[in-house]
């Protein structure tokens, strides 16, 4: 295969087959210098920044930051017609509908939280679309629900296993869409084509058909594609030929993506590395500057900036902020030992400076210790003047996963286009624990929502007593929860499929089954408490445990005690075997991830009182975090103890969310630089996954919550995303203040 | 308490995995128990008592401490604060013993109220940093604010001075006690008589260590002196010729 559009690159295997890594490896140019190049915005660039800053304002002025819906129109790639910001001014086209910040109706994944959502946002849904969805197509959600056992329903009503995507879109699947700028849609095509040639069998198998109609389908969305494009004056049946072509290439990919689905997650991938190759080429050529490059990178980020879907206001109250995962994977190292820095990976962390911190994308450095020192030292900065970035271990994750995987959503790592997730939420087990202890009654509502089991009966709590029970309760929880995921994810299939990203897939791919655990650290705690110290439960007039006192003290998670962070250790390798015992739709390979999400707060809303002394209602620590004030060794220790997890059991991914204050990372910003890259090296060289770094002070952030209109970007991390910490709800906010900030008088 | 081998036991208030503004980089802080100054302004009361703390023992102090070379080892290292670390010197010598064997960096947080023995000697021989904490640079103003007067912590940095090793000067900037214009101005010659000074710090006090009193039912003398404020800190630093 030869286009012209390819001038200039070096050959290799990628012009033979799809293989976007071999393109990249053949032709980018490692950048080590530091950051001096960059340039500021450009006179467009502020006007059309200050357009959507105008827009932004409207937005929160409006009823649940929602500046308008589209109430009528069923969002699919072609659905509107092209939308703008300010057509002469955008260098990247291209819009969800047909207005900036309009959010479209995607009722495939359930027509109730459509009708919510418009409710909620006081505007009606169009009759006939309702009319259509209730009585002529099923959804997703419907397809769960004829399919739900009562078990997984008391379970999921419970609060055991929670945040299931059986109402909305699945998300998590990351679509090549650097596909769509190196090839053009009319080979993408071509060897799907070839893919449906292989699979005409004899054996026409129920796999086989099924396989022939996904691929039929994505053809079918390759096509769309082109005719979105098309709406915008572009014809992308070939290849990009410059830099500006290849952005706009690669960002119609994705906007059609996030047209067709409303997923919880709709990550980018990893595509400034790539991109820079074509930036190279023209800079080389002279058909652009430095500044020319930059802006181009600033009307892309912009896009990215206004992706928009609708959601309801509890689904908000889960996943708080209103956040996409616009995740992109920047750096990190090839497996020949070339750093995968480019002048471009600068570029797009430039962004931050040039518009201002913003959540979203959702940017993510891939670190390793071998990363240019420049580099690091520019990430480093950043991180501290924003809070807007967050790390993940390349030198722990290419081990496995080679030097072309991307993050979707916060911490999931997946092999771009060779891999996908079927995204599985999170299993309470710190509500597991409770129910082993009560027998499988629900602490808070007293009902019997497990089969029932013999509860405790003791005064005190004996350690080995306790583990044989929660060691069953997980036994029960983990096949509950496995058949829920098959469930969802079979529907999800069925009438939601995700065509477009799925399109720019090979066709044999890898697929994980990506459960989760919410409330390690409280299961840690509370086990330690029983082993190291004496607790004793209080019962209520039913005699169920409601409640415990504990006599003396116990070793606390978060300290780098081997007591207790083994607990935790265990409890992740147990629950994975666990899961292991049960089978996954499409032989689906089960992970796990520590990781909340938001979600630690509403988890820990539904949680009765735990044996660790934590009480009912109290949030539980994000992701892998220890609870609030427990860690008493300072910063490092926590790291160590969350380093310890194993990331080979919990490949889905471990997140750790890190607050301190400026005085206490350094005395000046030289410093805190030093001492954050050093920090980093550490976390990560002991095998921590991931870090979510957030610099402020506590007094920033209370004066932001009572003057939030001066606040509009103060942009802060929890747990694997960013948010605009004007957006969370007042509990959030005070979650985030109480959290363990690191600071020193 | 039970009776411990000093040389390898220490007294421990408390550790502090991730310090950054006591020494260069990455700092593990280990803070001993028992004092002998009454600093009116101390902000960790709460270690002065020789009989409180915890013993650790060596082993288990330097297990620690190795828990955490991966993040000290670039530019950081370890410092030894209080309390007065240098009251449990026999320790410390076994301790930065071990560490100079791997080549860890040693720091020392100290008043200097010491007398030069050969054991402080020793210790100091294997401390890559001193960062001494000059109480007051007038004698009897010295004996009010803390206790005792300075003669003994100015030989101190005579003799750092002296053997070639270095430190960072320190003074907390209490208004009204150790901001006078004259006191500084002698504090900045004493400060230029010195050949291994690498840099001079002043903190400003804060109030926020004034709980700790109460807590421990002891009365806060300072009560009414407000927080140094950036703008006292500035006149102090031109003073002393640091901007």
């Amino acid at each position: 295969m030869q286009f012209k559009e390819w001038n200039g690159f070096k050959t290799g295997n990628w012009q033979f087959e799809i293989d976007v890594r071999d393109f990249i490896q053949k032709n980018y140019t490692p950048y080590t210098g530091d950051h001096q190049f960059l340039k500021g915005t450009t006179d467009k660039t502020n006007k059309l920044w200050n357009e959507v800053l105008e827009l932004y304002k409207k937005e929160h002025e409006s009823k649940g930051n929602v500046l308008e819906i589209d109430e009528k129109t069923i969002s699919t790639i072609t659905s509107h017609e092209a939308g703008y910001i300010d057509k002469d001014l955008e260098m990247i086209v291209g819009l969800q509908t047909d207005k900036p910040l309009k959010r479209a109706i995607m009722p495939f994944g359930g027509i109730r939280i459509v009708e919510k959502s418009c409710e909620a946002y006081g505007k009606e849904l169009d009759k006939e679309v309702e009319n259509i969805f209730h009585n002529y197509r099923k959804t997703h959600n419907d397809g769960v629900f004829d399919v739900y056992t009562p078990d997984i329903r008391r379970a999921r009503s419970s609060h055991l296993i929670t945040g299931l995507p059986d109402g909305y879109g699945r998300g998590r699947i990351i679509g090549d869409y650097r596909r769509v700028a190196l090839y053009g849609i009319d080979y993408l095509i071509q060897e799907k084509e070839q893919e449906l040639d292989i699979l005409d069998v004899n054996e026409f198998t129920e796999s086989i058909i099924r396989e022939r109609e996904e691929i039929r389908e994505q053809i079918k969305a390759l096509q769309k594609l082109k005719v979105m494009a098309s709406k915008y004056g572009f014809d992308i049946s070939l290849p990009a030929s410059n830099s500006q072509e290849a952005v706009q290439w690669l960002y119609f990919g994705y906007l059609g993506a996030i047209k067709d689905q409303n997923g919880a997650a709709m990550s980018l991938g990893r595509t400034s590395t790539f991109l820079d190759i074509y930036f190279e080429r023209d800079l080389k050529n002279g058909t652009i500057t430095e500044e020319q490059a930059q802006e181009i990178m600033d009307h892309f980020i912009m896009k990215l900036r206004l992706v928009r879907f609708l959601r309801t206001p509890e689904y908000n109250e889960l996943f708080s902020g209103d956040p996409v995962w616009v995740t992109e994977s920047i750096g990190g190292m090839g497996i020949d030992g070339r750093t995968l820095v480019t002048k471009n990976s600068y570029r797009i962390l430039h962004s931050l400076e040039n518009l201002g911190p913003a959540p979203e994308p959702n940017l993510t450095i891939l670190w390793s210790e071998n990363l240019p020192e420049n580099f690091k030292k520019y990430a480093a900065s950043l991180s501290i003047k924003t809070s807007s970035i967050q790390y993940e271990n390349d030198d722990l994750m290419r081990v496995t996963l080679g030097d072309d995987y991307g993050i979707a959503c916060c911490v999931s790592p997946m092999k771009l286009g060779k891999q996908m997730q079927f995204f599985g939420a999170r299993a309470n087990l710190a509500k597991t624990l409770l129910y082993a202890i009560n027998g499988g009654k629900d602490e808070l509502s007293g009902k019997q929502i497990t089969p029932k089991y013999e509860p405790i009966t003791s005064e005190y709590l004996d350690y080995n007593e306790v583990m044989e029970k929660f060691d069953q309760m997980m036994e029960y929880v983990a096949k509950i929860y496995i058949k829920a995921l098959n469930a969802i994810h079979y529907m999800h299939d069925k009438y939601s499929y995700e065509a477009l990203e799925m399109a720019l897939h090979d066709k044999e791919i890898v697929r994980t089954m990506a459960c989760g655990i919410a409330g390690l650290s409280v299961v840690a705690d509370s086990l330690s408490a029983i082993k190291y110290a004496k607790v004793k439960t209080i019962r209520n007039e039913n005699n169920m445990v409601v409640d415990y006192e504990i006599e003396g003290t116990f070793p606390q998670y978060g300290n780098d005690d081997d007591r207790v962070d083994q607990i935790a250790i265990d409890v992740v390798k147990q629950f994975l075997t666990k899961l292991q015992r049960h089978q996954t739709y499409r032989n689906s390979k089960h992970t796990l991830s520590i990781l909340t999400i938001t979600s630690n707060v509403v988890y820990g809303k539904a949680t009765g009182n735990t044996p660790d002394g934590r009480n009912s209602g109290d949030p539980f620590g994000p992701g892998a975090n220890p609870l609030h004030g427990r860690d008493t060794t300072g910063a490092l220790a926590v790291m160590n103890s969350i380093a310890k997890l194993p990331f080979p059991e919990a490949e889905d991914g471990i997140s750790y969310t890190f607050s301190i204050t400026p005085g206490t990372l350094g005395k000046t910003d030289e410093q805190r630089i030093s001492n954050l890259v050093n920090m980093l090296d550490g976390y990560f060289k002991q095998t921590g996954h991931h870090i979510n770094v957030n610099v402020f002070d506590r007094q920033l952030l209370e004066d932001a919550m009572e003057h939030p209109e001066k606040y509009p970007q103060l942009t802060i991390r929890v747990s694997g995303y960013a948010v605009h910490f004007t957006k969370l709800t007042r509990e959030q906010q005070l979650d985030v203040i109480n959290r363990t900030i690191h600071e020193k008088i | 308490m039970e009776k411990k081998d000093l040389k390898y036991f220490a007294k421990v208030h408390s550790i502090d995995s991730f310090g950054t503004v006591d020494g260069p980089g990455i700092r593990f802080v280990l803070f001993l128990q028992g004092c002998n100054l009454q600093c009116k302004y101390c902000h960790n009361r709460d270690t002065w008592d020789i009989n409180g703390g915890t013993y650790k023992s060596l082993d288990e102090i330097y297990e620690k401490i190795i828990k955490y070379k991966n993040y000290i080892y670039p530019n950081g290292g370890v410092t030894v604060t209080g309390g007065e670390p240098l009251l449990q010197v026999s320790f410390l010598i076994n301790l930065f013993k071990k560490l100079k064997d791997h080549n860890i960096h040693t720091c020392i947080d100290t008043s200097g109220m010491v007398a030069i023995t050969n054991d402080i000697k020793d210790l100091l021989n294997m401390t890559d940093l001193v960062l001494l904490d000059i109480k007051h640079i007038d004698n009897e103003k010295c004996k009010s604010l803390v206790g005792v007067g300075n003669s003994l912590e100015l030989n101190f940095a005579r003799y750092l001075s002296d053997n070639n090793i270095s430190m960072w000067i320190r003074q907390v900037l209490v208004p009204g006690f150790t901001d006078d214009k004259n006191d500084l101005l002698k504090l900045k010659s004493f400060i230029d008589s010195l050949k291994t000074v690498e840099k001079v710090e002043l903190l400003p006090y804060h109030d926020l260590g004034a709980h700790k009193w109460s807590a421990l039912g002891i009365n806060y003398e300072l009560k009414n002196v407000k927080p140094a404020s950036d703008k006292d800190i500035q006149r102090a630093k031109e003073i002393l010729g640091l901007t």
